[in-house]
C-alpha cells in the first residue's frame, strides 16, 4: 500500500511541472500586468518595478529562474504583499482555509450521510420529501444568496452569531460560513447516499440478515452501511477539494482569511508568483486528498484491494 | 508546515492576549476595503493602506482633523524669501516606538531610499518637487547625496526645492514623505517590517497582521501626546464586498465603513438616519477620448459627445448618492485655486439645447443619420461604472451615436488605456495633494496619465509658466487660463466630482467630513 502511495506521489511530479509550466506562460499572455493601474506609473518607476522584480528579463529566462527556485522549495516574492513571500503568505492563511474547509467537510459528511439514511430509511414519506426539500434547496440556491439571508436572519434580526471575521476562530464565528460552505455537499452526499442505502438495503445479503432476524439498527449499522458508503466516498475526494479550493465567495463575503481569497485576488492583481503558488499548493492537495481517497476506497471495498 | 500551525498558534494566543489584556481599552473596528500592501510607507499606493499608515507614522507635517495639514514631527519650520528652502525644526520628544529619538537623519535616510530607483517606490514622483529628486529617480544622478534634504544636526532638517511649489507642506503629509527608524531599517534590513520588528514614530503600532483578515494597533506609549488619544486601538479589516460591509455595520460589528454600495443610500437615510456620510471628495470620475485617432481628433466630435451627457442626473439618479456634476477639471474648493471654479460655456444650457447643439456639431463633423458614429465605450468592471456606461450610452442614443460597452478588469482596461487601445474609456483621479495642477497635469502633453493623447502646446506653456510661478494670484490665473482652454477644446469629458461614502456610528464623535477622506484616528472619539 506505501509503495502504491509512493508510485501515486511521484508520478505527480511531472503533472506538476507541466501544469507550472502551462500556468506561467499563460499568466505572461493574459492582458495587463502586475503594476498597471487607475494611478498610471510614470515610466522610470515602471522601469524601476520591472527591473526590481526581474520582469524585464527575457520570460525563458524568468521561467528557468522560477524553476530554480521552486527546485529549492522557494516560490518568490508576492506582488502585491510586499511584506511577505508567496510561501509565507501560504503558510499563513493555510490553517485557516484547513479549519474552515475541514469543519465544512466534516458538517457535510455527516449531515449528508445522515440526511441520505433517513431519507432511505422513510423513502417517499413526509420525510423524505422534507429532506429532499431542503437538501435541494441548498444545491441550487448560490452560496452568495445564501451567505446574506443567513447574515441578516442569524446576525441582525436574531443576534445570534456574528456576521463575519474570524474572531477567536470559536464554532460561533465558525457557524455561518461552514454552513454556506457546507451546503451543497450535504445535498451532494445525502442524494448518493439515499440511492445508494436503498439500493443496499434491497440487496439479498440484507434479506438474509433479515431473514435471520437480525435488528433493524444492526442491519443498517453492521450490513448496510459500509457497502452504502462506497459511492460516497468516491466524492469525498472531489468535496474536499471543492471545499477547500472553493471557499473563495465565503471567505470574500465572511470577510475570513485563506487561500482561497489569495489566489482569486492575486489572479486579478497580476501577481504571477502567487497565482502560482496557489496553484502548485492545490495541486498538491487534490493529488494528496485523491490519494487518501483511493485509500479509503481499497479500505472499503474488497474488489478493489484484490485488484 | 509546523511553522504554519506556529505561527497561527501565536496568532491565536496573541488576539486572546490583546483581547483579555485590553479588557476596557476602547477599539475602533475600521471597515478598510483592500489587504494592505505592506506596512513600509514607501511601497504602498492606496487610501486603504494610508489609512494604516498614517496612524503608525508621521511625517514633518500631519493632518487635522479636516485634513488640513498641521505640523506633526516638526515642531516649526520657516521658509526663505526665495521659497525654496524649507527648514525644519522637530520636536524634541519625537520617538521611535522603541524610544529612540527620531533625528533629522531618519528622514534623510527616508527619502533617499524613497528616491533611489533600486528600492523601485511607487509613488516617488509624488516627491518630484525636492531638488534633483526626479533626476536620482530616473538614475540621471547616481548620486544620493545630491538630493535637496539635509540634516543642519540631529533636530533640523533642511529640504530644498526645485522651484516654489505652494502644495509642498501639504505634501509632506504623505506616507511618501515619512521618516524610516534607520537604525532598525539597516539592522534587519528587508524583514524590519515584520510585524517583529517594525518600530513606528505615530500614534499608534502596529502588532497583528493577517493578509486577507486584519491590521491590529495599540497606542504607542512612546508617541508625544499619547496621553491625549481616546481610542486605545485600531482594527482595520480587509473587507472588499462592501454589502457585507454595510451588513457587519449594521450587526455591530463594525464602527465605521469606508464604503457602501450607492443603491443603499436610501435605504440608509430613512433607516439610520445622519450615519451615511456623503461628502465632496476631490476627485474627477472622466471619460477619456483618443484623441490621436479619427473621429476623435475632431474637436467637434468631442464637444458633442461631453454636450450629450446629461450630468445633471448622473449623481442624483444613476448612482444615487448626489454627486456633483463636472463641467471642469479641477473639483471646486481645491487650494491655491481662488476665484470661480472654471466651466464649459455651454454648461447652462437646458439639456434639449445641449442636445440639438450636439447634433449640429456631429453634422458638421459629417456624422449623421445616414452615416451614424460607431463608439466603443471601455469601463472597468465595478457596478458603478457599469451604471453610468449603460446610462451614457443611452444618452447618446438621440444623437445618432451607437455605443457598444465593452468591459474588462481593471488591470486590462489600465494597460490598453496606457497604449492607447482605445475609443471612449473611463478614467479616474484623486487628489495626491491639495492643489490643481494635480489635475491639470493630467492633460499635459506626454505625462503617463494623458491616455486620450490630447496635446495643445499652448496648455502645456500655461502649465509651465505657472510651475515657475511664486506669485500665487498669478499662478492661479495661468492654471484657469489652462484650465478654460483644455475645457473648451474637450481634451476628455469631466462627468462628475466623486463624494466619499462613509457610514460613521452614532457612537463616534471627531469625525469630520473633508475632500480628502482622511481622518486620523487620534481625533476621534468612541463612546461605549
Amino acid at each position: 500500500m506505501l509503495a502504491f502511495a509512493l508510485r501515486r506521489l511521484a508520478s505527480t511530479i511531472p503533472v506538476l511541472l507541466i501544469a507550472v509550466t502551462a500556468c506561467f506562460f499563460i499568466l505572461r499572455l493574459a492582458p495587463g500586468g502586475p503594476f498597471d493601474q487607475e494611478r498610471a506609473l510614470p515610466p522610470e518607476v515602471m522601469a524601476n518595478l520591472r527591473a526590481y522584480y526581474h520582469l524585464d528579463d527575457p520570460l525563458i529566462l524568468q521561467y528557468l529562474r522560477y524553476l530554480g527556485r521552486l527546485a529549492q522549495f522557494d516560490l518568490g516574492p508576492s506582488f502585491v504583499t510586499k511584506d511577505f513571500t508567496v510561501a509565507r503568505q501560504l503558510a499563513i492563511g493555510l490553517p485557516y482555509t484547513l479549519i474552515l474547509g475541514g469543519t465544512a467537510f466534516l458538517v457535510a459528511v455527516l449531515g449528508g450521510i445522515a440526511a441520505g439514511i433517513c431519507g432511505a430509511l422513510y423513502q417517499n414519506r413526509a420525510a423524505d420529501y422534507v429532506i429532499a426539500a431542503v437538501v435541494m434547496a441548498g444545491l441550487v440556491v448560490p452560496n452568495f444568496l445564501v451567505a446574506p439571508i443567513l447574515q441578516l436572519v442569524f446576525g441582525i434580526k436574531l443576534d445570534w452569531l456574528p456576521v463575519g471575521g474570524w474572531g477567536d476562530g470559536s464554532l460561533r464565528f465558525l457557524a455561518l460560513p461552514v454552513i454556506v460552505l457546507a451546503l451543497p455537499h450535504v445535498a451532494r452526499i445525502s442524494r448518493l447516499m439515499r440511492g445508494s442505502m436503498i439500493e443496499t438495503l434491497n440487496a439479498n445479503f440484507v434479506k438474509t440478515a433479515r431473514a435471520k432476524g437480525i435488528g433493524r439498527r444492526r442491519i443498517i449499522l453492521r450490513h448496510a452501511l459500509r457497502p452504502a458508503l462506497t459511492p460516497v466516498v468516491s466524492y469525498l475526494g472531489p468535496a474536499a477539494g471543492y471545499l477547500l479550493t472553493g471557499s473563495i465567495v465565503v471567505e470574500q463575503i465572511f470577510g475570513l482569511p485563506g487561500i482561497g481569497r489569495y489566489f482569486i485576488g492575486a489572479a486579478l492583481n497580476r501577481d504571477y508568483g502567487m497565482v502560482l503558488g496557489t496553484v502548485i499548493f492545490y495541486m498538491v492537495l487534490i493529488v494528496v486528498l485523491n490519494l487518501l481517497v483511493d485509500l479509503a476506497y481499497a479500505w472499503l471495498d474488497p474488489k478493489v484491494r484484490t485488484r | 508546515m509546523v511553522f504554519a500551525f506556529r505561527s497561527f498558534a501565536a496568532a491565536l494566543a496573541l488576539s486572546t492576549v490583546v483581547g483579555i489584556g485590553a479588557a476596557g481599552a476602547v477599539q475602533l473596528n475600521l471597515h478598510n476595503g483592500g489587504d494592505v500592501a505592506s506596512l513600509d510607507p514607501q511601497r504602498l499606493s492606496g487610501d486603504w493602506e494610508n489609512r494604516v499608515s498614517g496612524d503608525i507614522f508621521e511625517g514633518l507635517m500631519t493632518e487635522d482633523a479636516k485634513a488640513e495639514p498641521v505640523p506633526g514631527q516638526a515642531e516649526s519650520y520657516t521658509l526663505s524669501d526665495d521659497k525654496l528652502v524649507y527648514t525644519f525644526k522637530l520636536r524634541e520628544d519625537a520617538k521611535w516606538s522603541d524610544g529612540e529619538p527620531v533625528t533629522a537623519d531618519d528622514f534623510v535616510f527616508a527619502f533617499k531610499r524613497l528616491l533611489d530607483p533600486a528600492n523601485a517606490a511607487e509613488y516617488a514622483y509624488l516627491q518630484y518637487a525636492i531638488k534633483n529628486a526626479e533626476k536620482i529617480n530616473k538614475g540621471e544622478i547616481t548620486d544620493l547625496d545630491q538630493l535637496g534634504v539635509k540634516a543642519i544636526d540631529d533636530k533640523t532638517l533642511e529640504i530644498t526645492l526645485e522651484q516654489p511649489t505652494p502644495y509642498f507642506l501639504g505634501s509632506l503629509t504623505h506616507y511618501t514623505a515619512y521618516p524610516l527608524p534607520r537604525h532598525v531599517v539597516e539592522e534587519k534590513g528587508g524583514d524590519w517590517v515584520q510585524i517583529d520588528n517594525i518600530v513606528t514614530n505615530g500614534p499608534y503600532r502596529p502588532i497583528e497582521w493577517i493578509p486577507g483578515s486584519h491590521v491590529l494597533t495599540e497606542r504607542n506609549p512612546e508617541w508625544y501626546d499619547t496621553e491625549s488619544l481616546a481610542i486605545d486601538g485600531v482594527k482595520f479589516f480587509t473587507l472588499e464586498d462592501n454589502a457585507a460591509a454595510l451588513r457587519r455595520y449594521r450587526a455591530g460589528e463594525f464602527d465605521i465603513i469606508t464604503a457602501f454600495p450607492t443603491d443603499q443610500y436610501a435605504w440608509l437615510e430613512e433607516n439610520m438616519p445622519g450615519q451615511a456620510h456623503v461628502a465632496p471628495f476631490a476627485g474627477l470620475y472622466y471619460y477619456v477620448l483618443n484623441s490621436t485617432k479619427p473621429p476623435f481628433d475632431d474637436a467637434k466630435v468631442r464637444q458633442a459627445l461631453s454636450m450629450g451627457v446629461y450630468r445633471e442626473v448622473i449623481g442624483p439618479d444613476v448612482l444615487g448618492t448626489g454627486e456633483l456634476p463636472a463641467y471642469g477639471w479641477v473639483p471646486p474648493g481645491m487650494a491655491n485655486y481662488d476665484g470661480p471654479d472654471i466651466k464649459v460655456d455651454w454648461s447652462e444650457l437646458p439639456y434639449q439645447e445641449k442636445i440639438e447643439q450636439a447634433k449640429a456639431l456631429l453634422a458638421e463633423a459629417g456624422y449623421g443619420p445616414d452615416k451614424p458614429l460607431n463608439v466603443t465605450l471601455r469601463y472597468n468592471t465595478d457596478d458603478n461604472h457599469k451604471r453610468v456606461a449603460v446610462a451614457i450610452a443611452a444618452m447618446w442614443k438621440p444623437l445618432g451615436v451607437n455605443v457598444e460597452l465593452l468591459n474588462t478588469e481593471v488591470k486590462v482596461h489600465y494597460a490598453d488605456l496606457r497604449q492607447g487601445d482605445f475609443e471612449v474609456a473611463r478614467a479616474g483621479w484623486l487628489a495626491d495633494y491639495n492643489d490643481p495642477d494635480n489635475f491639470l497635469n493630467l492633460l499635459k502633453s506626454g505625462v503617463e496619465m494623458n491616455y486620450g493623447g490630447w496635446s495643445n502646446p499652448e496648455y502645456d506653456r500655461l502649465l509651465n509658466e505657472a510651475a515657475a510661478s511664486v506669485d500665487m494670484e498669478a499662478r492661479a490665473d495661468l492654471l484657469k487660463q489652462a484650465e478654460k482652454l483644455a475645457m473648451d477644446e474637450t481634451a476628455a469629458i469631466p462627468i462628475y466630482f466623486y463624494a466619499s461614502r462613509s457610514v460613521v456610528s452614532p457612537k463616534i464623535s471627531g469625525y469630520e467630513d473633508n475632500a480628502f477622506d482622511i481622518h486620523r484616528t487620534r481625533w476621534l472619539t468612541k463612546a461605549e
